[in-house]
């Protein structure tokens, strides 16, 4: 049957530009996620080259995406479990503002990774907390009076009631990600290490998705159980290749682990980092440009061999 | 083999954790040293250990050492990759792993980690990348090693600034369950101290070749116990140094001299 034009389904493609302008505002809460892998840098900078301020960023594995972002003042609250350049030296940034208040104290909220996770299955099923096993005996709900405790409503054999920690839902206004590709209906098709993006996009009112490719409906209805997301959940879903640079893309370009190291000395001087946001972002009017400056020997660099899965057979009704 | 005859502390930490690994079959690493010791391991006293990184990557064969636990290398070829709610949810909540290894900026003698603060928390010296997965590790894990590269009263402390990841003892205080062991081994470079579990201090019982008892107490910032039964620990053999050197990590990624 073919669709009537008032009926037809309507593509979510859209440009980097115009859906980081049309779902993120000054004062919103944003979920950016990608544990070390396909972290979503392009829109982050995008964010950086709009100008929006004061925003609650949600980040699991906060990185140098985030260092960028609190350096061009976007960002008044961090949600997080992790502040750090993973195994390649500091966040100049973050450690400034944390440590000095310089410029100004960044309201900092510290949790664990599963905490984080619950958070946002919480927030992915609407439910009103979540439970985990963790954080007796720790310091960190002294520090975070958003970890609280509740009593279990069934009785041990003993008759007595177990205590057991939950934290609040995330349900942020916008959670971008970034993925190997997606069709142009916003199925996103993942593979490797796949974190929480699913249930940080379901968790969230709108959803932006960056990927290397929009591909054919053919190519994902090959294999839909690589539909880690599928198109309901999804307002945006845009064509950004080199993405998540300087973190990798699975089977597209490996991680920049030069940029990684570069980052500590250059975030650790706030003359030094200015002139980065300056080159990189700033006078670049996209990621595009950004790719360029980074040079076909950065590229080459990062270049993967091939190692592809074998074809499953998925069935036909005969 | 004149060339073996010597090692590094790195290599050093790495045999003794190896050493430690024998008979356990779950292990959550960590990158570097901990890498290490479980491929050293699986070389040699425990072929079946399956290795697990917090990113979600279950039993990796990475072809090249990793640059981090999310490295593209280990996820191409690997046993499983699993997202973040399974890996946490189901095989560290659930209790599925044996081992795991942690490292912090601080530790004190019932083997509660700091990897969040220097000073006060909310106004620190210095900020730390903080738990990360530790926290839920050292909870879930039935036990945990910890290797602390530089043993020294700055940390080794009679009290962690700040409990990002919380020991048995504290947990049960705080009206919480557990059935994990918590720290029971710490590696460094002056030998292991150890415990069993929950109302035990961690206490030296072994020393590497050539380092004086008192050189431990006097490292450490708490009054440490030593083991009646003491062990010198056997240095690296030839056979384990050649395997570090030439198969495990031929590129001294981590293994610096």
């Amino acid at each position: 049957m073919s669709a009537s034009s008032a009926t037809a389904r309507k593509s979510k493609v859209m440009n980097l530009s115009d859906a980081i302008s049309q779902f993120i505002f000054d004062g919103a809460s944003v979920s950016l996620e990608g544990f070390t892998h396909a972290i979503p840098t392009a829109a982050g900078h995008e964010i950086i080259r709009q100008g929006f301020k004061d925003l609650t960023l949600y980040r699991q594995t906060a990185d140098i995406i985030i260092d960028q972002m609190l350096a061009a003042g976007c960002i008044s609250t961090l949600v997080s479990s992790f502040v750090g350049n993973s195994s390649a030296g500091s966040l100049g940034e973050i450690r400034r503002r944390i440590e000095q208040s310089d410029p100004v104290k960044l309201n900092y909220v510290e949790y664990s990774h599963y905490g984080m996770v619950c958070r946002y299955l919480a927030g992915a099923q609407k439910l009103p907390f979540y439970p985990l096993k963790s954080y007796f005996g720790s310091d960190l709900p002294d520090v975070n009076d958003e970890i609280r405790k509740v009593q279990s409503p069934y009785p041990n054999e003993d008759g007595s009631f177990d205590e057991i920690y939950v934290v609040p839902p995330i349900n942020p206004d916008v959670t971008i990600v970034h993925a190997q590709r997606a069709d142009q209906w916003g199925n996103v098709q993942m593979w490797g290490l796949t974190g929480l993006q699913a249930e940080a996009v379901f968790a969230a009112k709108n959803a932006i998705v960056t990927v290397e490719e929009i591909v054919s409906d053919e190519i994902v209805r090959s294999d839909p159980n690589r539909t880690i997301i599928p198109s309901h959940a999804v307002s945006a879903v845009v064509q950004v290749p080199m993405g998540a640079h300087p973190s990798f893309t699975q089977g597209y370009y490996d991680r920049d682990n030069n940029f990684y190291r570069d980052w500590s000395a250059i975030s650790g001087d706030k003359v030094k980092i200015a002139e980065w946001m300056k080159a990189f972002i700033f006078d670049t009017k996209n990621h595009e440009e950004y790719v360029a400056l980074l040079g076909e020997e950065t590229l080459a660099r990062l270049a993967v061999g091939d190692a592809f899965s074998l074809p499953i057979n998925y069935g036909a009704r005969i | 083999m004149t060339t073996l005859a010597t090692h590094s502390v790195d290599e050093l930490l790495t045999v003794t954790a190896s050493r430690e690994l024998a008979g356990k079959n779950v292990v959550f690493a960590g990158i570097g040293l901990p890498t290490l010791a479980v491929s050293l391991a699986q070389e040699t006293s425990s072929p079946n250990i399956e290795v697990i990184y917090e990113s979600g990557v279950c039993g990796a064969h990475p072809a090249t050492l990793p640059a981090t636990i999310a490295d593209s290398v280990l996820i191409t070829d690997s046993e499983a990759v699993l997202n973040l709610s399974s890996l946490f949810g189901y095989v560290l909540q659930g209790g599925r792993i044996d081992v795991g290894f942690l490292g912090a900026a601080q530790i004190d003698k019932f083997g509660n980690l700091n990897s969040s603060v220097i000073g006060d928390w909310h106004n620190p010296s210095k900020r730390l990348p903080g738990s990360g997965g530790a926290h839920e590790v050292l909870a879930n894990a039935k036990e945990t090693f910890v290797i602390m590269r530089r043993h020294s009263k700055v940390s080794f402390v009679e009290k962690v600034d700040f409990i990002t990841s919380a020991s048995p003892d504290m947990v049960l205080a705080a009206g919480g369950r557990t059935t994990s062991k918590g720290v029971t081994r710490v590696f460094t470079q002056h030998g292991v101290l150890s415990r069993e579990g929950a109302g035990q201090e961690l206490t030296l019982t072994g020393i590497h070749e050539g380092i004086d008892v008192d050189t431990v107490i006097a490292d450490t910032g708490w009054d440490l116990k030593v083991s009646n039964n003491l062990q010198v620990l056997t240095s690296p053999s030839a056979d384990e140094l050649e395997l570090l050197r030439t198969q495990i990590d031929p590129a001294g990624m981590y293994l610096r001299s």
